[in-house]
């Protein structure tokens, strides 16, 4: 079977990769969806009955995998508004969510929904018309959005005769478009040529290319690097919810004040010097615990409460830092914000911005330029309508603790909320 | 890169990472939400998000009470475990009936022996409306269903109760936004991102204890439409759910439930599985189970998607 030729990186083992796809059906990307999931086992008996008897139906002689995900198609037919769907599959060896967003120009919000959560991105590519407006687009917002590491997958080889000129010259034009964007030299970006429809390349090799001697597209996502493994990231732990049983009739527990919420980024132990933010409060880390687990030190993702050695009034929306973390409130922020409300923003009003657990009222500064994500050409603008993008300020009424989003995707994120229909209307990232 | 990689951190496993993630949800409803509720049936999707709010929340009370709505169709074992359950835990378990809401008019059956599954919306909205709940916690995943697969974590519903697909926040990052308007509703849906897999493997490293109508048993059945059909079942009021029909031959079997609900609407699979550590095994390889299954009947594949459907899978 093919899955024992796959390298594993040893580190990856039973972790989860949360990943997106961006292309247009016309790329074969439901074709690429359905073949991974039917490759490596996750489509049961009955859901292969069912697409192989819609197949035979249509006419196909062979089962249609883009049928997995027909859900989304028949909405289209609706007219139903296109929105990212998730999926999932396990090798055995690592778990994956698919985040799969529809590609077309009127969903960049889709797209940014999609890769807020993914720490790679496949490109599709048409073998047969290489790299488009759309490619650009693609790549542009997985940039923008912060997504370390670019899957460029050159599908329907098949239908190129395999040729590896075609590839070579694809993948010479994308690289050169890369790196006049900035993009090549800061993101780790792969080439993969495939045909989804006929399985090369995905999870099994098979024999149409013997000139590509890279990676199959099972072995990139199964050594793909996992969220916060690659760089050494400041201490972030916004209080999400303050434990005070003092109604309890244990004594001990009387005085418990444990500070709930999920590390967002470094690590703490027992005795670690921590400061609390925005009052500026000094302590130590007394406890760290997991359910009933006491532990002596905590990392990234994990879910925890934290108690200090002083009483300190902490709440909701407070953040703990390290001591002499450099991070400080501001009552200003910057930031490329991607409007996703069919009502346009409007400068004269004031807006909610929810930052980690924290909310601030926040009012429109200025607003820079737009970015036309098509030719990435920056456009005078004085107005933000849905899908637009733009680099502009907000102040705020209450400080909020911030980092770069180049430097820290959980505390350089926000969003915008509209309190009249309590929509989610923007989303931001902190320049 | 693999040696730049050792210096840093491990990720944590995917458990380790989904467990967090639903923690996170759940303390994201209790700071944003003014009045909450927690949905449990006494299943096993249920029963994981028990002990993630013991872990979110403890050695302080839950800050929400658990809420069962009642089809009156349902396995006694379930209802007495469901009980048993949230007294252990010393948590206030809200019940409310369907059968309430048939005395009461709002709910009319259009046979007697039509299910109840759908008709339990009807009385979940009667009872947020009598608590003035603000967020109904509950353990649908994204994978159990095409069209749960864009489902949001905070799904936004009218006064209505209604979910407008036209009408559901981007959700980014993880900044939930569970804010609503007096009269409105949020769905939460701590377990979005986890599979049946993962449920069973979850189970099975906590050790949670189960309904034992989980695991494989000897039950009286019939086949009724492809389906496995139990039987005669008694229920909690003293009368007999699914009533043996004429011409029907019993046939005694060893079955399992992959899914607990309406006496009316849940059919078993066939299997031996009768510890965690089996099920899991049997989840992983549930292909060749289904095709099992299939050699009974070869319609039993389609009716029996068309059945997880219909199995309280809102």
């Amino acid at each position: 079977m093919s899955k024992a030729t796959v390298q594993h990186n040893d580190s990856n083992v039973d972790s989860l990769l949360r990943f997106m796809t961006c292309g247009s059906v016309d790329d074969g990307k439901s074709t690429l969806i359905g073949r991974l999931l039917f490759d490596t086992k996750t489509i049961l008996a009955d859901t292969l009955t069912q697409i192989s008897n819609t197949s035979k139906k249509r006419g196909m002689e062979a089962v249609d995998l883009s049928l997995l995900t027909d859900g989304l198609q028949a909405e289209r037919e609706q007219g139903i508004t296109i929105d990212v769907a998730y999926r999932y599959f396990s090798t055995g060896t690592r778990k994956y969510i698919i985040a799969d967003a529809p590609g077309h120009e009127q969903y960049t919000r889709n797209m940014v929904t999609a890769a807020s959560t993914a720490n790679l991105a496949i490109i599709l590519i048409d073998a047969r018309r290489g790299v488009l407006t759309q490619t650009r687009r693609h790549s542009y917002l997985a940039h923008l959005v912060g997504i370390q590491h670019i899957v460029v997958a050159v599908n329907k080889m098949d239908l190129v005769n395999y040729d590896q000129a075609t590839y070579d010259k694809i993948c010479a034009d994308y690289l050169a478009f890369a790196q006049e964007i900035g993009f090549a030299q800061a993101r780790d970006i792969k080439f993969i040529p495939l045909s989804a429809l006929a399985g090369d390349m995905l999870v099994d090799r098979l024999d149409n290319m013997p000139w590509y001697k890279g990676e199959t597209l099972l072995e990139i996502l199964e050594s793909a690097p996992a969220a916060h493994t690659e760089g050494d990231e400041e201490f972030r732990f916004p209080v999400q919810f303050v434990c005070r049983p003092h109604a309890s009739a244990d004594a001990d527990l009387h005085d418990f004040r444990g500070f709930m919420g999920r590390i967002e980024s470094g690590g703490i132990s027992v005795g670690d010097a921590v400061t609390v933010l925005p009052n500026g409060y000094q302590s130590k880390v007394k406890a760290i615990q997991l359910g009933d687990a006491q532990l002596q030190s905590a990392q990234t993702e994990q879910s925890i409460t934290l108690l200090l050695e002083d009483e300190i009034d902490t709440s909701r929306g407070d953040m703990i830092v390290k001591t002499g973390s450099a991070i400080q409130p501001v009552k200003q922020i910057e930031a490329f914000v991607c409007w996703l409300s069919e009502t346009p923003m409007s400068l004269a009003r004031t807006y909610v911005i929810r930052h980690t657990t924290r909310e601030s009222k926040a009012k429109v500064g200025t607003i820079s330029y737009k970015v036309d994500v098509n030719t990435l050409e920056e456009q005078a603008t004085t107005d933000l309508k849905m899908n637009d993008i733009a680099r502009m300020t907000f102040k705020l009424a209450q400080p909020l603790m911030v980092d770069s989003y180049a430097t820290n995707r959980a505390t350089g994120a926000f969003i915008v909320i509209d309190e009249s229909s309590n929509n989610t209307v923007g989303a931001g990232m902190i320049i | 890169m693999t040696n730049k990689q050792t210096k840093h951190q491990q990720p944590l496993s995917h458990l380790d990472w989904l467990e967090s993630e639903a923690i996170y949800i759940l303390r994201e409803v209790a700071g944003q939400c003014s009045n909450p509720v927690l949905l449990f049936s006494g299943g096993k999707d249920s029963l994981c998000i028990l002990r993630l709010a013991e872990k979110a929340f403890r050695p302080g009370r839950f800050p929400f009470p658990l809420m069962h709505i009642d089809t009156g169709h349902n396995y006694q074992e379930v209802i007495d475990f469901r009980d048993q359950r949230a007294a252990e835990l010393g948590e206030r378990l809200i019940v409310r009936s369907v059968e309430d809401s048939m005395k009461r008019g709002t709910v009319v059956l259009k046979t007697p022996d039509e299910s109840r599954n759908k008709h339990q919306s009807v009385t979940l909205l009667e009872a947020i409306e009598e608590f003035g709940f603000d967020c109904c916690i509950g353990g649908a995943r994204r994978d159990e269903e095409k069209a749960r697969a864009k489902e949001r974590i905070m799904s936004f519903r009218d006064e209505f109760g209604q979910w407008d697909p036209k009408n559901q926040r981007p959700e980014l990052w993880n900044l939930y936004n569970a804010r609503s308007h007096k009269g409105e509703n949020i769905r939460a849906f701590p377990i979005s991102n986890w599979t049946e897999m993962d449920v069973w493997q979850y189970i099975e490293r906590e050790n949670l204890a189960l309904p034992s109508i989980y695991f494989a048993h000897q039950r009286d059945v019939v086949m009724r439409g492809g389906s496995i059909v139990p039987v005669n079942v008694p229920l909690v009021s003293g009368e007999v759910a699914n009533p043996l029909k004429a011409g029907e031959e019993i046939i005694n079997m060893q079955v399992r439930f992959r899914t607990v609900g309406d006496i009316s609407c849940t059919a078993p699979v066939i299997s031996d599985a009768d510890t965690v550590s089996k099920i899991v095994l049997e989840t992983a390889t549930s292909t060749i189970t289904e095709r099992g299954a299939t050699r009974l009947d070869d319609q039993t594949s389609d009716a029996s998607m068309e059945q997880r459907k219909k199995e309280g899978y809102f």
